[in-house]
């Protein structure tokens, strides 16, 4: 059997397998993250959320999903159809792809490559492209102007998170995340480099379009941003791409700041339980602060979102590199690459 | 706080973590959600609902077709016919009230000089067409049959305020 999986159509099937067995519990996580920001933003809002369909609620996401699917598609006359509905399957498919990198476990990632960090960027980097493709083939001035904010708010925290990343490089010496990971046994990134790690969580809040930077949604400015001519199941997987980031981006903070699937102690009681609860429950914490945030904090205004990625993430973050990498220099601690 | 003062301070993110902290507990707090359709909200003895006609103890219909409350009603919603009947006494022959015209603002009720036209405690009477909220005289009449005995309660409660 063993030898099966060495041959090139073992290959195929093993990693379409390992990839659905990826997919589906991220798309029940996807749907489950929408009720769960429901019910948490209802708590702090002295609510209950929803609690009609099913015991608690559990149903609600098979419902919306179920009336998602019922709705029907329009396409603007004046839209370009193809891009149209290209947009919103490179929004949902990138925020999947980027999946394929993060390690769950032990080297439990569907490609355990050396560049994962790189390719990590990469993909989140591509992730624009769906929200400014959207936003032009709506022909539509809300949508544009929500894809060029968008853009421009993307492009910006981008820099800085390329800085923090390599500040956790500087620290590693590997690209590989499972070794970021590892890199972590005897203490979490978030405790040394504690203000990169706010500023990497603060900056996944921008990249991922969420509150307090939810600029190129504006509902109460711009209707709905880049998404307002969608509906029905391409407007579902704007939605589902946007709740696959969000997980995304928690998933990266853990990897890089958390200690992946590290426990949080190494002794007895902390180890008993396996390495994917670990990551699951710091990914879950790390979902909670961003729906937190969203219920806590207003929008900011624009000009203020673009002088805190330019004026002060950027000069924290490249100077904390350069005092990271002088410290380790000095002490002799750099890892060799 | 000199400026430079004020920028470090800024880093701190003070005011974001107090607000996070209030949020916080009220994510803990009691909710003040109520389950409207399993529970609801105590409605005051002067609630301004759905209206009904009210009838005598004898079942004698108390309207006496004065028409005050089609005079008062400022959207006028009331449309009001009325003819003597066979035993000379002077009733409605027709009284229509549009529900969608209606603003609820309890003027009719105030009219009223024989207590017949009130605005009763339900407000559960939505409808799945336009024409079921034009009221006529028997849909009224049967309100007040049915809302009878909160109507008095609701009356009675009232009154010292009168």
């Amino acid at each position: 059997m063993s030898g099966f999986f060495q041959t090139d159509l073992g290959i195929v099937i093993l990693t379409l397998a390992e990839s659905l067995a990826l997919i589906v519990p991220l798309l029940i996580g996807v749907a489950y993250l929408t009720l769960f920001e429901r019910k948490v933003m209802g708590a702090m809002q002295l609510r209950k959320g929803p609690n009609i369909v099913g015991p608690f609620g559990l149903w609600q996401p098979f419902a919306d999903a179920l009336k998602m699917l019922f709705k029907e598609t329009i396409i603007p006359t004046g839209s370009d159809r193809l891009l149209f509905m290209i947009a919103p399957m490179i929004t949902f498919g990138l925020a999947v792809v980027a999946w394929a990198v993060i390690p769950v476990n032990n080297h439990w990632a569907i490609a355990d490559i050396n560049v994962g960090i790189l390719y990590l960027f990469a993909i989140s980097s591509l992730g624009v492209y769906g929200i400014i493709i959207a936003g032009w083939a709506s022909n539509s001035k809300y949508a544009f102007l929500g894809a060029l904010r968008s853009a421009a708010q993307m492009v910006s925290y981008e820099v800085s998170m390329g800085f923090i990343i390599v500040t956790v490089l500087v620290c590693v010496g590997s690209l590989n995340l499972n070794d970021i990971v590892m890199a972590q046994r005897h203490v979490w990134f978030a405790i040394p480099l504690f203000p990169l790690f706010i500023i990497f969580f603060i900056s996944g809040l921008a990249e991922t379009n969420r509150a307090p930077f939810d600029l190129a949604e504006g509902e109460s400015e711009i209707v709905a941003g880049f998404f307002v001519e969608y509906s029905a199941m391409s407007f579902a997987l704007f939605f589902l791409g946007e709740y696959a980031n969000m997980i995304l981006i928690s998933a990266m903070t853990t990897t890089l700041f958390l200690g992946g699937w590290l426990p949080l102690f190494h002794c007895a009681p902390f180890t008993w339980l396996p390495g994917p609860f670990w990551f699951l429950g710091k990914v879950l914490f790390c979902l909670f602060v961003f729906v937190w945030v969203r219920a806590t904090l207003p929008r900011l205004r624009y000009d203020q979102l673009m002088a805190l990625g330019w004026k002060v993430f950027l000069p924290i973050t490249l100077v904390y590199l350069v005092a990271v990498a002088g410290v380790l220099e000095y002490l002799g601690w750099l890892p060799n690459a | 706080m000199n400026r430079l003062g004020r920028m470090a301070w800024g880093l701190v993110l003070w005011e974001i973590l107090s607000g996070m902290a209030l949020t916080l507990k009220t994510f803990f707090g009691p909710k003040a959600t109520i389950n409207y359709p399993y529970e609801k909200n105590p409605t005051s003895a002067r609630f301004k609902g759905e209206h009904a006609l009210r009838r005598y103890p004898n079942g004698e219909e108390r309207c006496i077709a004065c028409k005050l409350c089609e005079a008062v009603c400022p959207a006028q919603a009331i449309t009001i016919e009325a003819e003597p009947r066979d035993d000379g006494s002077r009733r409605t022959t027709r009284y229509d009230i549009d529900m969608t015209k209606c603003i609820y603002c309890g003027l009719c009720e105030e009219a009223c000089p024989v207590d017949a036209i009130v605005e009763g405690p339900n407000f559960e009477f939505a409808t799945e067409t336009r024409e079921e909220l034009l009221y006529d005289k028997a849909k009224l009449l049967d309100n007040g049959d049915r809302w009878e005995p909160e109507l008095a309660k609701r009356l009675e409660l009232d009154a010292p305020y009168r």
